[in-house]
Order: structure tokens, then sequence, then C-alpha cells
């Protein structure tokens, strides 16, 4: 699967104008902040909480067109809501390993 | 922009990607933007900037959007705010739940630009339907209000005017509805100085009103009248007139009139398009119908107009019912219609005649059960009594014209002075109008009097020749010296009696009037040589005609005539 869709990307450049470099700035700030989230509700015992970071997560990441990382945390929202907390970490890691490889690609877009 | 005004979006999202994308793509479509990061502040900015749309994000820190969504509902009162849920939530427990919060719509991540301009187009046009939805409702509400007003203020002038009558004599019972002004009924009553009852059941064609504004002329035309001793087909004809100058065509009322005299226990009835009236017989419980044999008032020139009465002898207990067609046309459930029939077994099952007022109105309320009524039962009754049951004014009225022989006699004099000045035809007028039954025959009294004493005058007292008149030159002539004379007159009168009595049937008018003047030689007058008498005869032959015969007495000076006239009621 492509980390990024980039029709989804041309759009919101032609949407955003001038504003695109702040778009992508603040989704990386976003996703930064969502990350040490997860990482804090993974550490713990509650499935809600995880679920909750994780769809909003998802949301964020489906509207960039970041495809790979929308579908790792759609998969650990599902987990959290069937209440599967096992292996959790495991999840985390790719999350952020993917958030990684689409910051990159983002900031050669910029 | 194009069709579209300049909108005012609120946008609520926690995640600054979602907010930036969604407020630039608002901003794109030409609208104005106010931001807020959670259901908290959402409400805040919603109170604050009253936008048109709000585009909500379901899960939110503080406050999620479903609760925002209740709160700015309850904001927004009647005003449609539409709220569209902005949510990756795909489950349709979710989606129901941003329904059941209020929202209108959703619009799921990621987000489409098409789809939220289309979405806020769509929500605009529903907004500005339901913006054009309440100025008309409250448009309506303050017609109605206004409507309900006005009706008010028409019913109380009408009761003022209706109520002044006399339909709280001993032996009258009616139903009306509450609304009966609006329904198009109109029941009058009103005692004529000789103490019979008039009564006029009406019915007008419509409801509201129209049906109303037609009411006014007939009762302040019928309370005008009655109490002034006019006739029953004066004031028929009066009214038809009055309703036919004023009404729209196709409205018009269908009515009876009745004139009941309790001395003589005479009843004069008029029935101009109702159900046929029952005259109830004590007696023997027989039933004499009274049909409509006129068409309704306001339909007819007065020229057209028939004013012919029935007349019935009635005795003490007999019964005059008298309905609209609300009886008849009341309908069951089943949708027939009551009918005469029905009404006529009511009497026939009747046991206690002063039952059947009540019995005609419980059997027609049976009858239509609790289906809805096409029209309002108006239903009157009337029972033949002596006066001083009745009410007081009757009794007053009876003992006043009962048996008595009521004689008056006056007498009048012009003086050569006043000839120029003065008509004394006016106020001879007045003296006889003041016998109510006289007053139906206004015109011709003025006729008589004002024939005789142009004769005296002229031919008497200024000695005008008559033959001057029989030529059109002759006309000028007369008329020339007819005002020099009366300008120069230093002598002579006119002296005028009058004498009244009246007898059990009506009453007889005596008029004499004398001049100074010479007279003529009135022995070789014969009554069929009327011509004789060339222009100036033809007003004699006129009063000859009204009453029967014109003496001549003395020199021929003296003229005398006698008017006898007959009570209609």
């Amino acid at each position: 699967m492509e980390h990024l869709d980039y029709e989804t990307l041309n759009t919101l450049r032609q949407v955003m104008e001038e504003d695109f470099d702040l778009l992508i700035d603040t989704f990386i700030q976003d996703s930064s902040d969502r990350i040490v989230k997860l990482r804090e509700v993974v550490g713990g015992t509650e499935a809600d909480p995880i679920r909750r970071a994780a769809h909003s997560f998802k949301g964020s990441s489906s509207n960039i067109g970041a495809l790979r990382l929308t579908t790792l945390c759609h998969a650990l929202e599902k987990k959290a809501m069937s209440n599967n907390l096992e292996q959790l970490d495991q999840d985390l890691l790719e999350i952020e390993q993917e958030f990684a490889q689409v910051q990159e690609l983002l900031r050669t877009l910029a | 922009m194009n069709d579209m005004r300049r909108l005012k979006i609120l946008v609520a999202d926690d995640t600054d990607t979602d907010r930036l994308i969604l407020e630039s793509i608002v901003r794109k479509e030409g609208h104005t933007v106010v931001s807020a990061r959670n259901g908290v502040e959402a409400i805040a900015v919603y109170a604050a900037e009253k936008p048109d749309l709000v585009l909500l994000d379901a899960l939110m820190p503080e406050l999620d959007g479903f609760g925002a969504a209740r709160k700015i509902k309850e904001l927004a009162g009647d005003e449609l705010v539409p709220i569209i849920f902005l949510t990756s939530l795909s489950d349709t427990e979710s989606l129901v739940q941003c329904l059941d919060a209020g929202g209108d719509d959703f619009l799921s991540k990621p987000y489409n630009r098409v789809i939220l301009q289309a979405k806020i187009k769509s929500f605009n046009r529903m907004r500005e339907m339901h913006s054009t939805m309440l100025t008309q409702r409250d448009q309506i509400v303050q017609y109605n209000n206004r409507l309900l007003q006005e009706q008010t203020v028409a019913k109380h002038v009408f009761d003022n005017v209706a109520h002044s009558g006399c339909l709280n004599a001993g032996n009258v019972r009616y139903f009306l509805s509450s609304l009966a002004v609006f329904n198009g009924d109109v029941l009058v009553a009103a005692m004529r100085p000789t103490g019979s009852m008039m009564v006029l059941l009406g019915d007008f064609t419509g409801h509201g009103l129209p049906a109303a504004i037609g009411a006014m002329p007939l009762a302040s035309t019928f309370y005008g009248m009655v109490p002034k001793g006019f006739s029953m087909t004066d004031i028929l004809r009066e009214i038809n007139a009055k309703l036919k100058n004023t009404l729209p065509v196709g409205i018009f009322c269908c009515a009876t009139m009745m004139d009941i005299n309790f001395r003589k226990k005479h009843l004069k009835i008029w029935n101009g398009g109702l159900p046929d009236c029952f005259i109830y017989h004590h007696k023997d419980r027989r039933i004499s119908a009274v049909k409509s044999t006129h068409l309704p008032l306001g339909v007819l020139s007065n020229r057209a107009f028939k004013d012919n009465c029935e007349y019935f002898d009635l005795e003490k207990e007999d019964r005059i019912f008298a309905w609209s067609d609300g009886i008849h046309e009341a309908r069951n459930i089943a949708g027939d219609m009551f009918g005469e029939e029905r009404l006529k077994a009511v009497f026939e099952k009747n046991m206690e005649p002063e039952n059947l007022f009540k019995e005609i109105i419980e059997n027609v309320q049976q009858f239509v059960g609790s289906s809805e009524k096409d029209d309002d039962l108006s239903l009157l009754e009337i029972r033949m009594d002596e006066p001083a049951r009745v009410n007081e004014f009757a009794q007053q009225a009876s003992d006043k014209y009962g048996n008595s022989e009521i004689e008056w006699a006056m007498r009048f004099e012009v003086k050569p002075t006043s000839f120029k000045v003065f008509d004394p035809l006016p106020m001879l007028l007045n003296v006889l109008m003041e016998v109510p039954s006289l007053r139906a025959f206004s015109s011709t009294l003025y006729t008589i009097l004002a024939e005789l004493y142009t004769n005296a005058l002229d031919h008497g007292v200024l000695k005008l020749d008559s033959e001057l008149k029989s030529t059109a030159e002759g006309f000028a002539d007369y008329y020339r010296l007819r005002e020099e004379r009366i300008n120069s007159v230093t002598e002579g009168f006119v002296r005028i009696y009058i004498t009244h009595k009246t007898n059990e049937n009506g009453g007889l008018l005596k008029v004499r009037i004398e001049d100074s003047g010479d007279g003529f030689d009135h022995s070789g007058r014969s009554e069929n040589t009327l011509s004789t008498f060339g222009y100036s005869g033809r007003g004699i032959a006129l009063v000859e005609k009204l009453c029967g015969r014109v003496t001549y007495l003395g020199a021929g000076n003296v003229v005398e005539v006698e008017f006898s006239w007959v009570s209609d009621d």
C-alpha cells in the first residue's frame, strides 16, 4: 500500500493554496502530539481511551491522504473496540514508524 | 459566489489539521468561518455569532458533538440551524446517535469538497424555506388574530343593534348558535305601537363577515321602522331594497317575517325562501304549513318584489314555528339529512305542546350525534297568548287601542303674511304621522293635503283663474301672476280642519279646507265630468280617486274629504 494518496494531496494543495505548508506543519505537529497521547494510553489498561485516540488520528490521517497510517490507526481502533489489548506495543511501533515515513515524504512536498 | 448569499458557518473540530482543511474549503466557497475546538467552545461561539450552518465534529474533548448539537438546537428555538456532523464513524449506531442529537446530515472523512459544497447549498435552501415558512406562519397567526378581533367587534355591534328587540317576551322561545351572526342567521323582533309583535327570521347566503354585514342594514331597518308603526309590507320592501342595493349579487337573505296581533289573534306572515313554517293548532294538534311563495330578500328590484302575505286566525296556545334550513339539513354520521319527515314525526310523537321546542332541538342533536354540523340550528317558537302575558308593552298598547275609539281634531289657519313664507304641509303631515297606522299612508295623505291647500290658496285667496293653465303660455302667465299676488296679498285666510277617529278596523280621517275666496259654482259638477275642471281639475280627480269622494260646500270655498283607512294587521 502506498504511504500517501497524491491525488488527495493535490486537491488539498489547490484548496489550501499558500496555507498548504501550514497544513503540513500542523499535521506533523498534531500527529506528534497524538503519538505521545497514544503511547500514554497504550501503557494503561483501559480500551476506550485507546479507541478514541486511534479514531481521531485515523480521521486526520485520512484527510491528509496518509493511506497506510489511516489503515494502521483503524486496525488499532478496531482492536480496542473489541477489547483486545494484546501486543499493543507492536501496533504503536508500526504507527510510529509509518508516521516517520509519512513525515519525511510530506516534507519533500512542502 | 453565484446564486447563494454569503453564509456564516461554524466549524467545530478539535483536530487542527481537519479544522484547517474544512476552514479552507468553506472559505473557498465564499462563506465566513467561525471556529471552535470543542463542544463547549462551539456552544459559546454559536451563541455569540449566530451562524447559519454548523459543522460539528462528533468526537471532541470537553463536550462531544452530540451534546453540543442538542444545546445548539435548543438555543436556535424556531430557527432552523442545520447541523452537519463531521465523522469518520461509520457504524449504524453512531450515525443514528448523530441524528438523535439533532444532526441533520453527516460528512465523512476524508472531506470531499464537492460533496460539502452540495450539502451547504442544499441546507441553505432548506434554511431559507424554513425561514419563509416561519414568516408566513407568523403572518397567518397575525391575520387570524385580526380576523377574530374584527369578528368580536362586529358581533358586539350587531348584538347592540339586535338586542334592542323583544325576544325576551313571555311567549317567545328561540335557539341560535352562539356564533349565529357569523353563520348568517339573524333573528329580530320588536313591538309595533299598536302592541302587535313583528318578528323576522333570516338566513343569509354564505357565512362569516359577508353574512353578518348583510344583517346590519336588515336589523337597523327593522328596528328603525317597526316601533314607528310602518306596515309589514313597507318594512319588507325597505329591507329588500336596502339589501338589493348594498349586497353583491349572489348574497341574499331567505326570510320569514310575521306580524302577530295578540288582541285580535291574527297572524300576518310572509315567507321568502325559508323552509315551510309550521302553525301548530292547539285544539286539534293540526299543522298548517306556511310555504315560501316568494323569492328571498335582496334578489328582486322593488318594482318586481312581491309583498302579498298570508293571514291566519289563531287561537290562544296556538304556536308558530319558524326555522332556517339548519334543522332540515342537519346531517348524521351517514350523511343523511334530518329532513321535514323527521321534523313532522317529532310533532306527531309529542305529548305536551310545551315540550315541542325542546324536543325538536333534542331530536336534531341526537340525529346529528358526534358528526360535525353542516350548518347551525336556528329555531323560533311564538305562542299565541293574551297581550298581558306577552309583555308589558303589549298590554299597555292593547289597553290603549283595544276597545276605545280615539278621537282628536285640530284647526289651523294660515294668515296673509304667512302665505309666501310658510308651507303648512310638512307640519300637518307631521301631526298625522303621530298616528302610527297612518304612516303607511303618508304619501297618499300628502297628495290629498297638497292638492286641497294649493287649490284653496291659488284659486280662493289669490283668485287665479284655473282656465289660464289650459295653454302653455297661460301656464307661464299663471305663475307670474301667482308670484305677484302672493307678494302683495294683505287679506284672506286658509283654514284647515282635521279630525281623526279610530274604530275597530282602522279609522276615519276628515279634512275640511275653507278659504276666504269667492268659491265657484259647484252645483253643476257631476262626478263623471271631471274634465270640466280642465288642468286645474286634475288634482281634484286624483284626490277623488284617493278618498272616494270630494265634497264642495257653501259658495264652493269649502271642500271636504274623508279618508277611511283599514289597519292591515
